[in-house]
């Protein structure tokens, strides 16, 4: 059975690191669903958020190939216990007419702001799960849209430890 | 945008410590490294370190005719010697050329250091003449590899480089060299010791499982031992010895682990997988406990996953993490280097009389010489053409079983692997997870470099030699007398069978027309040429290939061209679905 899973890594801030994460996932046939990456508050070191899918088995492998990898300090599958997801999306929509005022207020009930205006268009920033994303999406005609920009998620355990 | 070339920090007056060019660093780290060879071809990226290497008597270097050759003669010189193999190229296609040998390399878990040379730092990126991204192509075959842009950064760079080779689970490190950075100067300071905050390498097994993991080795009523080329680079061979022996029980080898355990021994029941004995892979899948040492579940040794072992409980002992439970699920997984867990078990021996039931070892080693009474590598040899297994077998008794066997890959691989019989770890040398063909002969080098007096004989075909046969001129100009052992049969013999077996005799490319006179070509190239055309002349060439001590011979067998590899376990069949002659 595939479940999806969050893993974050700690690796050495340097050129190529995280090439060889990436390269990783390819060459084993590893799914990726997103990958985040930037450097921590010790700036030597990055920390890396991969969303993939992958069975038991294959979930064992993913971490075992990421720890086997020199750069790698720290890897650990978040999904494992109780943490806290948040995705950062940037959406531009046409909003003209009486769209103006339900895409505000559509924003509003996603707790959205709108951080850029012109006389044609909205854009905003929601952040959230991928899922509450996704359904703030969902909620907009498609032909509303015009650009979406997704971070890929972030994560972080519960509680007061690192991981 | 271009930034200086030149060199910037060259020593002030007054200034204590020696500063040095990066060239006469990677020289000077090589000599504090214990380094005695390096294998290289020259070329304009790395003409400084060339220049200064001259200059350095304790690091000889060979001169090789191929890059991928030189690769191939570290990474030999590596598994004769258990030292880290040192390789210098140059950038671009030095880089690219070496990329095979690297790769092999890497499938076998050798410990290489693989210098290469790379553009100016101002260049890189510019498409410039003779410029690759090595490090990028070459991230997938290695264990790690470097970009040094900074000059101080370079000694510390090649003692990581050095330790990350050896320790762990083996493998080839690569540190790539722009040219400016071996004229620019630094203070030279070569560490110790290196200590990485994300590479600690697990070296002592967990006491818990090892002592599991003894109690159903001893508790089992039909064990067997399967171990690889781990048992080699872990030096562990003695260790495993003793166990096995205390223990009674039967052992077999994968293609790496090939002298591990002495082949004469009774208790060794030949290689198993694919072209493992009737014996081996009936066991394995018969056996209620399986003891994997060093050795990774490769598809040519476990044949049909969902049929392999069907009967057995797993004990896997191995030092990278991510070689267990990766094929098979394993029931005691034991993380550790393998020496140490192998005394850890022989100490548990010692101090308890836990051994397995007598009574069952005795039914289950009747049912084993069954087994073995099915001779299943026999063949017959008459009196007009020559088997290729006969030659094999001569070339192990008149060698008395001493030689360093080097193989390239095929049908002549198979059978060194099944009748040159390996009593020692480390005198068994081919590339058995890439599979490359032109191994073989530069390997030979490697061997004959690391053991100048003892005999190499390199068994291959007439495909594979010729895919580094340029190595001949090197084998001269450093006078190694490499015996070259060519079982000629006209034809690429692996695929040739699989298109016997698989593709209704339809022997598409696999003929090799117009081959060279090998013996007139090993004449061209300053050696000895000798041919068997008959069973009768196999025995007088082998002898005299064996009294020119001083010189290389390449030996031209004519074999049966239409000899199959047996027995056969066909891809995705079970161990014991073996086709037999």
């Amino acid at each position: 059975m595939t479940m999806r899973h969050i893993i974050s890594i700690l690796l050495e801030n340097e050129a190529g690191a995280l090439s060889r994460v990436a390269g990783l996932f390819s060459a084993r046939g590893y799914n990726i669903e997103a990958m985040t990456v930037a450097p921590t508050h010790d700036p030597s070191i990055s920390r890396m958020t991969v969303a993939t899918r992958g069975s038991d088995e294959i979930m064992e492998q993913v971490l075992k190939q990421l720890n086997k990898l020199v750069e790698v300090v720290r890897v650990h599958d978040l999904t494992e216990g109780p943490h806290i997801e948040r995705e950062l999306m940037l959406v531009k929509v046409h909003a003209m007419g009486p769209d103006r005022e339900e895409v505000k207020r559509l924003s509003d009930i996603f707790r959205g702001r709108i951080i850029d205006v012109t006389d044609r268009s909205y854009t905003m920033e929601l952040t959230g799960t991928g899922e509450k994303l996704d359904a703030f999406i969902q909620s907009l005609d498609p032909g509303m849209v015009i650009e979406v920009v997704r971070s890929g998620a972030s994560a972080i355990s519960r509680g007061a430890k690192a991981i | 945008m271009t930034s200086p070339t030149t060199t910037q920090d060259r020593p002030g007056p007054g200034q204590q410590t020696e500063e040095l060019t990066g060239a006469e660093i990677v020289v000077r780290a090589l000599r504090d490294e214990g380094v005695e060879y390096v294998f290289g071809y020259p070329g304009g990226a790395v003409l400084y370190i060339y220049d200064k290497l001259a200059q350095e008597d304790a690091v000889k270097h060979i001169l090789v005719r191929h890059e991928q050759a030189a690769v191939h003669a570290a990474d030999a010189y590596s598994r004769v010697t258990g030292k880290v193999g040192v390789v210098l190229v140059t950038s671009g296609p030095g880089a690219t050329n070496a990329v095979t040998g690297i790769a092999t390399a890497y499938m076998d878990s050798v410990p290489l250091v693989v210098i290469t040379g790379q553009v100016p730092v101002a260049l890189i990126g510019n498409d410039a003449f003779q410029e690759v991204d090595t490090v990028g192509i070459t991230r997938p075959c290695t264990k790690h590899n470097f970009l040094v842009k900074d000059v101080r950064d370079l000694a510390s760079t090649l003692k990581t480089a050095f330790y990350l080779a050896a320790t762990g689970r083996p493998g080839p490190v690569l540190v790539d060299i722009p040219k400016d950075v071996t004229s620019h100067k630094a203070a030279y300071h070569y560490p110790e010791k290196i200590t990485l905050r994300s590479y600690k390498p697990t070296v002592k097994g967990h006491s818990g499982q090892v002592r599991k993991a003894m109690q159903i080795i001893t508790g089992a009523q039909r064990p067997m031992f399967y171990t690889g080329g781990g048992i080699i680079l872990g030096n562990a061979s003695e260790a495993l010895r003793k166990l096995v022996r205390t223990l009674g029980a039967p052992i077999t080898h994968t293609l790496m682990g090939l002298g591990a355990y002495p082949a004469s021994d009774r208790q060794f029941l030949g290689m198993l997988g694919m072209h493992g004995t009737y014996e081996a892979n009936m066991a394995v899948q018969h056996c209620d406990v399986l003891v994997a040492l060093g050795a990774r579940f490769d598809d040519r040794v476990t044949g049909n996953l969902a049929k392999f072992a069907p009967h057995a409980r797993i004990v896997h002992v191995d030092v990278d993490p991510s070689s267990i439970s990766k094929n098979v699920r394993v029931d005691v997984p034991v993380v550790g280097d393998l020496q140490q867990v192998l005394l850890e078990m022989n100490h548990m021996l010692e101090e308890n009389d836990q051994r397995n039931d007598p009574q069952a070892m005795q039914t289950w080693w009747a049912q084993i010489k069954e087994w073995r009474d099915r001779d299943c590598l026999h063949y017959n040899q008459d009196d007009r053409v020559i088997k290729p297994q006969f030659v094999v077998q001569k070339l192990f008794e008149l060698t008395e079983g001493n030689a360093i066997v080097t193989s390239d890959v095929g049908q002549h691989q198979m059978w060194a692997a099944q009748f040159y019989g390996f009593d020692r770890p480390r005198r068994w040398v081919n590339s058995g997870g890439l599979g490359t063909m032109g191994f073989g002969l530069p390997a030979a080098m490697g061997a004959q470099v690391a053991e100048p007096d003892s005999t190499v004989v390199c068994i291959t075909g007439d495909g594979s030699i010729q895919m580094n046969i340029q190595e001949l001129s090197t084998c001269l100009q450093y006078r190694l007398p490499v015996k070259v052992a060519c079982l000629n049969n006209h034809y690429l013999g692996m695929v040739r069978q699989w298109q016997e077996f698989f593709y209704e005799n339809r022997y598409a490319m696999s003929y090799v027309d117009a081959l060279p006179d090998f013996v007139k070509l090993a004449e061209a190239y300053g050696h000895v040429g000798l041919r068997a055309q008959t069973p009768a002349d196999v025995e007088p060439v082998i002898r005299e290939a064996l009294r020119l001590k001083d010189r290389m011979v390449f030996m031209d067998f004519q074999v049966d061209p239409t000899e199959n590899v047996y027995p056969m376990v066909p891809a995705g069949a079970a161990l014991s679905e073996m086709i037999l002659v």
